[in-house]
């Protein structure tokens, strides 16, 4: 079939770097996911049917989600039929061939990087839900775009965990930027109101504004992100630019829902996937992409504060099912 | 809600399979189909579900239907008690030390909610039980971790043990214990930074803390939303630590829990708390049987009684019955009532727990909410003898106390008619007492 080869060559056109990155990142998911993809060829002389309802487990296995796993494995066994193949590693590659398809159907290509406005503050509101790294997240896309030499502002709009804005605090001291803070408990509006006024104020070309972790089901912390953009929008009409999403990777079906919500209140312009790191295998990341076309910007492969990459399929799928067997051999 | 969409799934297969007189695989197979689904899409791990689904069909297959029992009843029972059985048949508590310290390590993931349980529990311990608790602030790297859990120590007031982020994690925790041996502390917290489960260095760390201060009980926190991968985490977790039981946070989401779920009947660590709300308060113990009964929506009845059993000062509850009794019934006691009710927490969350009335959106719940806030401010606008004789109440009053609180009159008349029902009805209900038609208080 050739596929793997062609997302080899896809591959060897990119920086080394970030491959690396992916590789070494993603190195615990793929041995759980690639690793059962080649244990189950092997077990397998010919495909037949009990052979495609383990592939399906296995991609349910990796929170890819029960309708989207039937879809993909549906859809190689189709070809497989129409075309004759009956090679288990053969499959494999039409398998991973499909689960590409299924997310580069869903839109064109996305820019990465925040979109700068021309004028004015660039404004970023960082929204999800308790725990998945929203201020870590933070920290990192500020010290990205710092890098860039961009003039960046922290919001602390979480004043509502204990030890949230001394948290984002102590970041803004280690990058050197500026932050706006609230008292504790002030309604998170008004901090965004000041850091709009601020961030024109210094004049900073981006402006990250912070939440409170909320769960989607909370009616009325969902209302008050909808007011946040609301007082955002009473300073600069057109913010905020762009929204993210922040998911933990660990995440299983709820994670859809979790972005379905998001969706609602806030125009999410993108998801960042944090802690991918783990042995996750970020199944969600084709969950939501098949069910709300949002794609993802980010992601998230470790601790230190310039383990935040871009987004990259192809990087993606490479890391998940082969990285590491090119280093072997 | 957990689960939601399982006993969505399983009221139509009631539904579908009224008229069949036993349960055969042709009749069950589309109903396994959907029980398969459901679990899959509740992040139950596919291990589990493939067994799960094969234990209920081996169990239904050629039952014979019960007289007066539907099929479909007949198998949502056998589901019921499969699912006890995966949850774990008996409820574990918190097993406490004799005349030492009782010592409890928290660990997991990071964001999977160590810090703010390690709160509720000390919050717990010392409002029900009494105890003298330590909290021990020992993450040292995540930023503000340690103000983190001071600000919560502060919030419920209990010690906090804080010695900076430039000492180890292992050395924190046996300054921590020695302090409360020598100050008779009944319980330490220890709260440690969050980790993956393969990083072999920081797990180290934590099998130090282990061996070192001996912990009684060692809680792995699982978060409600987490996939299929949950069960590496906790195994990983579980082979390197004596675990002895989980918290699952994050319940009051709409996520299923399915994977935490998972975690019990493939490790065997029993689940011991929930967390269920963002509130200090809300730690809830875990019951197999109930949370099975939830997932079903039989209703948590004997989880309400006791909240409110818990919560209702009975004195005050003993008043205003004889005032009702008394036909003295007045606006006082409708807003000692109100706020007895807003004690017990989320008032949706409560609803939720009667049977019969599952289907109460959160938005619902938040009008009910609103309603019960207005009608605390109309009265609060009020003087002490407005309160006592509403009867008094008329026009030029009730635009003062519309001003006062911020609404207009209609909205008091609204209010004073509420309250003229509720006598109304009490009156009624004195009468069938006295004549004692009706059990004693």
């Amino acid at each position: 079939m050739g596929l793997f080869k062609f997302l080899k060559e896809k591959i060897s056109g990119k920086s080394n770097a970030q491959k690396d990155k992916y590789v070494a990142g993603l190195d615990k998911s793929r041995r759980n996911f690639s690793s059962k993809l080649k244990i189950l060829a092997a077990r397998y002389q010919k495909v037949d049917d009990d052979y495609f309802d383990e592939l399906e487990q296995i991609l349910i296995e990796a929170d890819v989600g029960v309708n989207l796993a039937l879809e993909i494995v549906d859809a190689t066994k189709k070809e497989s039929r129409l075309n004759g193949i009956s090679n288990p590693s053969d499959i494999n590659e039409l398998l991973v061939d499909k689960m590409f398809v299924s997310y580069a159907q869903q839109g064109d290509d996305i820019q990465n990087e925040i979109v700068f406005s021309e004028e004015g503050p660039t404004v970023l509101l960082v929204v999800g839900v308790n725990g998945v790294g929203k201020t870590t997240t933070i920290a990192k896309l500020a010290k990205r775009y710092i890098d860039q030499g961009k003039k960046v502002l922290l919001v602390a709009g979480d004043t509502f965990r204990a030890g949230a804005t001394e948290q984002l605090t102590i970041w803004a001291s280690r990058l050197n930027c500026e932050i706006v803070v609230g008292k504790e408990f002030a309604d998170p509006s008004s901090v965004a109101y000041d850091g709009m006024k601020k961030g024109k104020e210094i004049d900073a070309d981006l402006i990250i504004v912070d939440t409170a972790g909320r769960l989607q089901n909370k009616v009325n912390l969902m209302a008050e992100l909808s007011k946040m953009k609301r007082v955002i929008q009473k300073e600069i009409a057109d913010a905020p630019h762009e929204t993210f999403l922040i998911i933990d990777a660990t995440t299983g079906q709820n994670g859809v829902i979790q972005a379905k919500a998001f969706k609602e209140c806030t125009d999410v312009s993108g998801v960042v996937i944090t802690k991918m790191d783990g042995t996750s295998k970020g199944g969600i990341i084709l969950a939501i992409r098949d069910e709300l076309g949002i794609p993802v910007r980010f992601i998230g492969l470790g601790e230190k504060m310039d383990d935040l990459e871009e987004f990259d399929l192809d990087q993606y799928l490479y890391g998940l099912c082969l990285g590491g067997d090119e280093n072997n051999g | 809600m957990a689960f939601e969409s399982l006993q969505d799934r399983l009221t139509g297969i009631v539904k579908r399979l009224r008229g069949q007189a036993r349960l055969t695989e042709s009749n069950m197979e589309d109903m396994l189909k959907e029980i398969r689904v459901a679990l899959l899409e509740a992040d139950v791990n596919f291990k589990v579900v493939k067994e799960f689904v094969g234990a209920v069909k081996e169990k239904a297959l050629g039952q014979q239907v019960l007289n007066k029992v539907s099929p479909g009843q007949m198998l949502v029972k056998i589901v019921h008690d499969e699912l006890v059985d995966l949850l774990g048949a008996d409820q574990c508590d918190i097993r406490f030390e004799i005349n030492k310290p009782t010592i409890i390590m928290m660990c997991g993931l990071q964001g999977s909610g160590k810090t703010t349980t390690s709160g509720k529990l000390a919050r717990l311990f010392k409002r029900k039980m009494a105890k003298k608790v330590l909290l021990v602030a020992g993450d040292v790297y995540r930023p503000a971790a340690i103000e983190q859990l001071v600000t919560i120590g502060k919030q419920i007031d209990v010690e906090v043990l804080n010695m900076g982020v430039d000492i180890s994690p292992v050395e924190i925790a046996k300054k921590a214990v020695a302090k409360a041996y020598e100050e008779k502390f009944d319980v330490v917290i220890i709260d440690t930074a969050g980790r993956l489960h393969i990083d072999e260095i920081l797990m180290k760390e934590l099998q130090d803390i282990e061996r070192e201060v001996k912990p009684t009980e060692v809680l792995l926190l699982v978060d409600a939303m987490s996939g299929q991968d949950a069960v590496n985490v906790a195994n990983a977790f579980n082979q390197q630590l004596k675990l002895t039981g989980m918290v699952m946070s994050k319940l009051d989401g709409d996520a299923r829990g399915g994977a935490a779920l998972s975690i019990k009947h493939l490790t065997g660590v029993p689940i011991k708390y929930i967390g269920v709300g963002e509130k200090l308060d809300d730690l809830e113990v875990f019951y197999p049987d109930r949370m099975a009964d939830r997932i079903l929506g039989m209703g948590d009845v004997v989880t309400l009684v006791e909240k409110v059993q818990e919560e209702i000062d009975e004195k005050q509850a003993k008043r205003s019955f004889n005032k009702m009794m008394d036909g003295k019934f007045d606006l006082n006691d409708m807003l000692a009532q109100m706020e007895q009710i807003n004690r017990l927490g989320s008032f949706g969350g409560l609803l939720k727990l009667i049977p019969g009335m599952p289907k109460i959106s959160e938005e619902d719940q938040e009008k009910a909410k609103v309603m019960m806030n207005k009608t605390k401010a109309i009265i609060n606008s009020m003087t002490k003898d407005e309160r006592k004789h509403p009867e008094i109440i008329k026009n030029s009053r009730k635009i003062r106390i519309a001003k006062g609180c911020g609404m207009n009159s209609s909205d008091i008349n609204r209010l004073l008619n509420q309250f003229d029902q509720m006598k109304k009805s009490m009156k009624e209900m004195s009468s069938l007492y006295k004549s004692g038609r009706m059990p004693k208080f």
